[in-house]
């Protein structure tokens, strides 16, 4: 890392930071009802709409009434988006006249969104209306963010409630979460990136001249548009000059805005983030990261407001920046080297590796989006990691292996960071000879029990779903690249399912039958077997009384804690994915360097 | 808190019915305000004060759309700056079909694509001897980028000076009219819009 | 039992037995019961298999690394029943001193419960709750229960080792007796408490052999956990599997991995070393207690006993000794010091009172002043109606020492004896008093006829080095908290000397009790030890409840743990045992995990080297071959657990630091430890494989 790229993160983490101290502050307010107490006339409105909905707002929920509601309203969401995709050329806002989507993509990506994965297997552009966009999509943007916002303020709250049987209301926390503030934060950031050039308009595609005609080859078709072929079987091709540039058009900036926000990362197009239409300079580029972490980091804040003990939320977030900042600097520095085997034909590598990157972006900041997207639960890209260096794809691909802790999806990453913290301080609490405890609440076998499914559902999946892959016929013919690569394509891909982040080695050709179908249930499972023992955590943790802190209270505030919980999840990460990273990213670091 | 696993199955039903209301409810307000509200919403204020930008950045000439500013075109005219190449299908800077190759650093397929264009690029710009410029050998992750470094473009001043029988100067100060620095100096990377550079070049004459 | 020598942590006499145990416990029921340890079980039956199988020619890898990996896995799980059966014959050797005492008895049961009544004899294994019997001089009492007639000397020493009789009687806090020790005088009848098998002494016998340990919670948590991390290392190796058929397809050289050599790595790398130490940790700690002769009634108790955060403890007999003594003589004005301790020397000669006798020593102490022996003097008793004792000296010993009537009790009661005589109180006296009372001391005003000689100074005495001992709480984070019956301005002055955190004077049980929940209710964890029957309500609301031997029955019901010697300090033992049990747990867990790194390092380039040629970089230890390196791992794998049994049964020691100092020691220890350590000494092994030739 040089002097500029440590300067370009250190003032992305400033930024960071001093927006997301007032949000946190903000947030612990909205959701323990400060906000409504303050605001008399927001409070009747809310009520009012609450009154019309059905919603008994003072109902403090179980965490099992709380989990059921919040599945059901996912599982609302997966019906409403393939319903949408499945009968979208029948409907309104369908300028480019977008056939139905084929039913293993339409479940595979309703599935995909509802879990905040937004794993593309579709491109944006070539399969989905404007308003399977806008209301299919982009809605759960939105709902897949505020279920993982009301996860994580329902497991704040057990640490900060007292002998109590509740964990807040899912209906209501939901509400405030979408209204109170993704909606508002996203609206700024819609309106700040059209400014930087992001299309938004409902236009279907529009043509624009060449300056230079292009010729290219591509396959005759017959009268029912399937591909001609010759007597050998050979598809025959034939040469077309194109004159125009169709640009595909849409409602791009507001459905990008909380696509980061959100930590969601699915694009309007299929480039994602790399599309000049979705993030076209470094200044939306920046603002765009900068809004995936902006809730993640501000989760920390809130987390110590509502504990009543701000270290508590500054050591969590110390520890997320360090894992990021290690990250950072490997990224950087591997993407920063040009690939030996082209730089031996006499290509120019002083830019770092440019394959699949943006030039406007160049290695740096296409590392930093990685690392960023990655840590966090987005999955949006703005460079194609199936085409970063060997260690430069590692490290994404660990970062979600890890869990997404480093930050972190938008309430997943505060949810998975604390379920590692129970792990840490039960381990460290053993070793000082006392029950552990964790902020004021003992640590017992039910929680433990709890926190065992939460770190084994995803590895299951990964694993289990990557040597079912590799050994299907179906599995392997998808790979775009031989080999090694050809793994960590697959490897990647259940990874990112799992752990819901969405971003790929995108060679892999995922929408296919056997992947949709293997995919969509990982990120159903991945989501929510992490869900629903997280909320019977928060609901156990609720029950308990607060224990005194003494001296004989581990201080889970002090660099010594940030060490071990950070120690703890790298070491779970290494140990749980070791083998098959050393068959993927590992021996190919080796054979081009070494 | 104290229920029992034999009371859950029947309680859950119980609550599934309790709360079914509120969730189809909500669900359908909410879809409402995030699906229509906010992107009519932005859309408004968009078209409003940047509706420039909000309809593609086109460039015009003679009241017809010769492209888009942020979207870039294949060039492969000796007279032309050429850009970055890109992975789309079938043809390059397909606007339809974003995306890149996605080829491994490792893959053979990217060191002989890469290969023919270097092959390629010596053969267009024989003055030049030194290193290939990475741009103009490795393609894009949208497939449509409009960019490339300073250094890429000025690799190519003598073959665009000579064809077109212009000055490298002038060639010159046109790529540097058409270079945007990073953000405050800092993030990003400075760059030449490959399409303004020859439309200008174009309106030359 | 009362023999408090330690023992020896690998008694050759214990050796055998338990390696016999060892191989007992090979059968899959009791390796059931650990199911870490029976993964490594099903591992080592399955590569048995396949040893058997290379004789058949079709091997999964070559026979002689097939043979050594599957010997090595017993060994594993051997080692692994070895640990805990030396556990368990440590307890069992406890036990077996126990259960000479449970020897069948004779019993006399009354039909009607009261002495004198006709009896009939009974074995004492038939003897239940309920049944009333007689016991005595010279009988052994055939079961636990409470005193209701009668009073006797019982030597307990077979439970206690405390060779001086204990008086037993009906009633009051002295009632309740132990079956197995003897009556020595008298007779008492005796109602018995417990069923057969559920008396004190078959419990203590239970517990230190482990046969009716439950688990206790935090041992049950960290089960979950390991079995989680087990499930984890099991994807990760089952997987392993088709992305080695993979990429020995796609690369196009070299063998997929062996089932073997994944078994190997999975028993590397699932948490073997904590699992087969586990039980003998639990075992070790109940018999930790045992040595300090405490019995707890369960694990779980031991284990909360780590936790506790406050500790009350009475203030007579843990804090200060039992009895208070003579400080001071302050003299009246116009008196000598030598006149009064003259004075109160001879009203205390007959004084056998604890108070009264450090009077005579002070005295004597202070101005040699011998005891006299007194011939017809008349000594005066202690009586709650006049509160005072002393001497009248008439007659023929007035000749020598003068005709005196000597008093000595509170200032009060002095003050009207005085008076009645016609003498006066002298205001400095009074004065005296007061500030004798202000120190935390007693004072006793000594008068002779009409006047007044002075005060004697009665002091609580602090035990020694008890303040060190609550500086050392302290810095456990353990907050100690006196409780007495004195006055507030008394408890406030023995508390500042005695270096407690905080007290509670003028205390009834019933404050007792509300403090505790003051203190539960604030989430704090509180241990106390009693032995009155009006201690029980407390002892039953404390977290952990020490009862003292002594103390009656309903004491003991209501605290979950005995100590044996009646020595209320022993609270400090049990906390440091509680904690030890926990520390060993967490710092082994810590280790085994930490260990993997070095066996990844040295397990996954041999078996992928064939495949992929440039994994070679990561044998950073440079093994002599792939079979050498896997065996090297497993051997490391299964001596690092004989290696560890002294640690477990001896216990990571606790040192009284905060706990972030602890944490970080234990941390750098065991977790960057049990990193490090792995590398030189498979390089070791695998050094010294590769000598012999074996692999």
């Amino acid at each position: 890392m040089n002097h500029s790229s440590v300067l370009q993160v250190g003032l992305y983490l400033l930024i960071l930071f001093l927006l997301a101290w007032p949000l946190g502050r903000y947030l612990a307010d909205l959701f323990e009802g400060r906000v409504a107490e303050r605001c008399p006339r927001l409070a009747a409105v809310a009520g009012r709409f609450y009154r019309l909905c059905g919603v008994n707002a003072g109902q403090d929920m179980s965490w099992w009434r709380y989990a059921l509601a919040l599945l059901a309203f996912n599982a609302i969401g997966v019906l409403v988006v393939y319903a949408l995709q499945r009968l979208q050329v029948w409907l309104p806002l369908n300028p480019a006249g977008m056939a139905a989507v084929e039913p293993g993509s339409a479940f595979n990506t309703a599935i995909s969104f509802v879990t905040n994965t937004n794993w593309q297997g579709y491109s944006g552009e070539a399969a989905m209306s404007h308003l399977t966009q806008m209301l299919g999509l982009a809605v759960q943007n939105f709902f897949s963010a505020a279920t993982g916002l009301a996860v994580a303020i329902a497991l704040v709250r057990g640490f900060a409630r007292r002998s109590v049987a509740g964990i807040g209301n899912a209906w209501v926390d939901l509400t405030r979460a979408t209204v109170g503030v993704l909606l508002p934060l996203s609206t700024v950031i819609a309106v700040f990136l059209v400014a930087q050039g992001v299309v938004q308009n409902f236009a279907g595609p529009t043509e624009v001249s060449l300056l230079q005609p292009v010729e290219y080859s591509q396959p005759k078709l017959d009268a029912d548009g399937q591909p001609l072929k010759d007597a050998a079987g050979q598809v025959v091709t034939e040469t077309v000059t194109a004159k125009t540039q169709s640009l595909s058009m849409g409602p791009v900036a507001s459905q990008e805005a909380i696509k980061m926000l959100g930590t969601n990362g699915g694009g309007f197009f299929n480039a994602n983030s790399a599309h000049p239409f979705e993030n076209p300079t470094p200044l939306s580029n920046l603002v765009q990261i900068l809004a995936i972490f902006l809730i993640p980091a501000a989760l920390c804040f809130t987390l110590g407001h509502m504990v009543g003990d701000i270290r508590q939320g500054l050591a969590i977030l110390g520890a997320m920046t360090l894992i990021f900042l290690v990250m950072v600097a490997i990224a950087i520095w591997a993407e920063g080297q040009a690939n030996p085997l082209l730089t031996a034909l006499g290509m120019d590598g002083s830019g770092g590796n440019l394959e699949g990157k943006e030039a406007r972006f160049g290695s740096v900041q296409s590392a930093l989006f990685a690392v960023i997207t990655t840590a966090a639960s987005c999955g949006a890209v703005n460079a194609m990691h199936d085409s970063f260096m060997p260690l430069g794809g590692l490290v994404p691909m660990w970062l979600i292996q890890l869990g997404e802790v480093v930050f972190g999806g938008v309430g997943a990453g505060l949810y998975g960071m604390l379920v590692f913290a129970i792990e840490a301080v039960f381990l460290a609490g053993l070793m000082i000879g006392r029950t552990p405890e964790y902020l004021g609440k003992k640590i017992e076998s039910y929680e433990m029990k709890m926190v065992s499914v939460v770190i084994l559902a995803t590895p299951l999946l990964i694993l289990g779903g990557t040597a079912i892959s590799v050994l299907a016929s179906a599995g392997v013919s998808s790979m775009a690249n031989p080999g090694a690569h050809g793994f960590s394509e697959v490897l990647y891909a259940f990874s990112s399912a799992a752990n819901n982040n969405g971003s790929a080695f995108a060679g892999l050709s995922a929408n296919t039958p056997f992947y949709n179908l293997m995919l969509g249930p990982a990120m159903w499972f991945g989501r929510f077997t992490v869900i629903v023992p997280v909320l019977a955590i928060a609901g156990r943790l609720a029950a308990k009384p607060r224990l005194a802190v003494t001296a004989g209270t581990l201080p889970t505030h002090g660099p010594l804690f940030i060490v071990l919980l950070i120690g703890t999840v790298v070491l779970v990460g290494a140990l749980t994915y070791l083998p098959a990273l050393a068959l993927g990213p590992i021996v190919e670091h080796l054979n081009l360097f070494l | 808190m104290n229920t029992t696993t034999a009371q859950l199955p029947q309680s859950i039903w119980r609550t599934l019915l309790a709360e079914a209301r509120p969730a189809i409810s909500l669900f359908l307000a909410l879809s409402l305000i995030t699906g229509l509200a906010y992107p009519l919403l932005v859309t408004g204020v968009a078209q409003g004060l940047f509706a420039d930008e909000a309809n593609g950045s086109l460039i015009l000439k003679d009241g017809k759309s010769v492209g888009s500013a942020l979207i870039g075109q294949p060039f492969s005219d000796a007279k032309y700056l050429w850009g970055r190449p890109s992975a789309t299908g079938p043809q390059p800077y397909n606007a339809l079909a974003s995306g890149g190759s996605n080829l491994g650093p490792l893959n053979p397929a990217l060191v002989d694509t890469v290969k023919a264009r270097i092959a390629e690029q010596r053969a267009a710009n024989p003055a030049q001897t030194g290193l290939v410029p990475q741009e103009l050998v490795t393609a894009s992750a949208s497939g449509l980028d409009p960019h490339i470094s300073p250094a890429a473009a000025r690799w190519q001043i003598a073959r665009i000076a000579q064809i077109r029988g212009l000055p490298a100067e002038r060639v010159q100060a046109i790529i540097e009219a058409c270079t945007e620095q990073p953000a405050f100096g800092l993030f990003g990377e400075a760059r030449v819009n490959v399409l303004q550079v020859n439309l200008a070049l174009d309106a030359l004459k | 039992m009362s023999n408090k020598t330690t023992l020896p942590l690998l008694d050759p006499a214990l050796i055998r037995p338990a390696m016999q145990q060892a191989l007992y416990k090979l059968s899959p029921r009791a390796q059931l019961r650990n199911p870490v340890m029976f993964v490594v079980w099903i591992g080592s039956a399955l590569t048995t298999f396949l040893a058997v199988q290379t004789s058949t020619g079709q091997g999964d890898a070559p026979a002689g690394f097939v043979w050594a990996i599957a010997v090595w896995l017993w060994f594993t799980v051997l080692f692994a029943n070895f640990a805990e059966a030396m556990a368990e014959g440590r307890g069992r050797a406890q036990a077996e001193a126990l259960r000479g005492l449970r020897r069948t008895t004779w019993a006399k049961i009354l039909n009607e419960p009261r002495h004198g009544a006709q009896w009939q004899l009974r074995e004492s294994s038939d003897l239940r709750s309920g049944d009333v019997v007689v016991v005595s001089a010279g009988e052994t009492i055939p079961g636990d229960g409470e005193v209701i007639e009668g009073v006797a000397s019982v030597d307990e020493s077979a439970i206690t080792g405390e060779s001086a009789p204990v008086i037993r009687e009906a009633g009051g806090d002295f009632c309740s007796v132990t079956g197995g020790t003897r009556v020595l005088s008298d007779w008492l009848v005796i109602r018995v408490t417990a069923n057969p098998g559920d008396a004190f002494l078959d419990r203590m016998i239970a517990m230190v052999e482990g046969a009716k340990r439950g688990k206790t919670p935090n041992e049950i948590a960290l089960t979950i956990l390991l079995v989680a991390m087990t499930l984890i290392f099991l994807f990760a190796c089952v997987s392993l599997l088709p992305f080695s058929l993979y990429s020995v397809a796609s690369a196009g050289q070299g063998t997929p991995i062996s089932v073997t050599a994944l078994v190997a790595l999975l028993v590397c790398l699932i948490p073997t070393t904590i699992a087969g130490l586990l039980s003998a940790i639990g075992v070790a700690g109940m018999s930790r207690m045992m040595q300090a002769n405490v019995i707890a009634t369960s694990g779980r108790a031991v284990e909360a006993a780590g936790d506790v955060d406050v500790l009350l403890l009475d203030k007579t007999g843990t804090i200060t000794l039992g009895n208070r003594q003579a400080s001071a003589f302050l003299p009246a004005p116009g008196v000598s010091e030598k006149a009064l301790a003259d004075a109160a020397q001879l009203a205390s000669l007959a004084d056998e009172t604890p108070e009264g006798r450090s009077i005579v020593v002070l005295a004597k102490d202070k101005f040699n002043l011998r005891g006299r022996d007194l011939h017809d003097a008349h000594f005066v008793p202690f009586t709650a109606q006049t509160r005072m004792s002393g001497v009248d000296i008439d007659g023929q010993d007035a000749q020598q020492h003068g005709k005196r009537h000597i008093r000595k009790g509170a200032a009060e009661s002095v003050r009207v004896w005085v008076e009645e005589q016609g003498g006066a109180f002298p205001a400095p006296v009074q004065h005296s008093v007061e500030e004798v009372a202000k120190r935390g001391g007693t004072p006793l005003v000594v008068a002779d006829g009409r006047e007044v000689l002075g005060v004697i100074e009665l002091k609580d005495i602090v035990k020694g080095g008890i303040r060190e001992r609550f500086a050392e709480l302290r810095k456990m984070g353990i907050k100690t908290v006196m409780i007495t019956g004195d006055n507030k301005l008394t408890a406030a002055a023995i508390a500042a000397e005695a270096g407690v955190d905080d007290y509670l004077a003028e205390a009834r049980p019933e404050d007792k009790l509300k403090l505790i929940r003051d203190y539960q209710a604030e989430g704090r964890l509180v241990a106390m030890t009693g032995d009155g029957t009006n201690d029980a309500p407390a002892l039953a609301q404390a977290d952990v409840a020490v009862a003292m031997n002594s103390g009656t029955q309903a004491a003991k019901e209501a605290g979950n743990m005995v100590d044996l010697d009646s020595n209320p300090t022993k609270l400090i033992e049990i906390v440091e045992t509680g904690k030890q049990m926990l520390m060993t747990r967490g710092s082994l867990t810590t280790f085994s995990v930490a260990n993997d790194v070095a066996k990844y390092f040295a397990i996954l380039p041999a078996v992928f080297v064939g495949t992929y040629p440039q994994l070679a970089r990561l044998d950073i230890m440079h093994l002599s071959s792939p079979s050498s390196a896997i065996l090297s791992a497993v051997i490391f794998n299964a001596l690092i657990i004989i290696a560890l049994i002294p640690l477990a049964l001896r216990g990571v020691r606790y040192r009284p630091l905060g706990a972030a100092i602890l944490l970080r020691r234990n941390l750098l220890i065991y977790g960057l430890g049990g990193v490090l350590l792995p590398f030189p000494c498979i390089k070791l092994i695998d050094l010294f494989l590769s000598s012999m030739g074996v692999a």
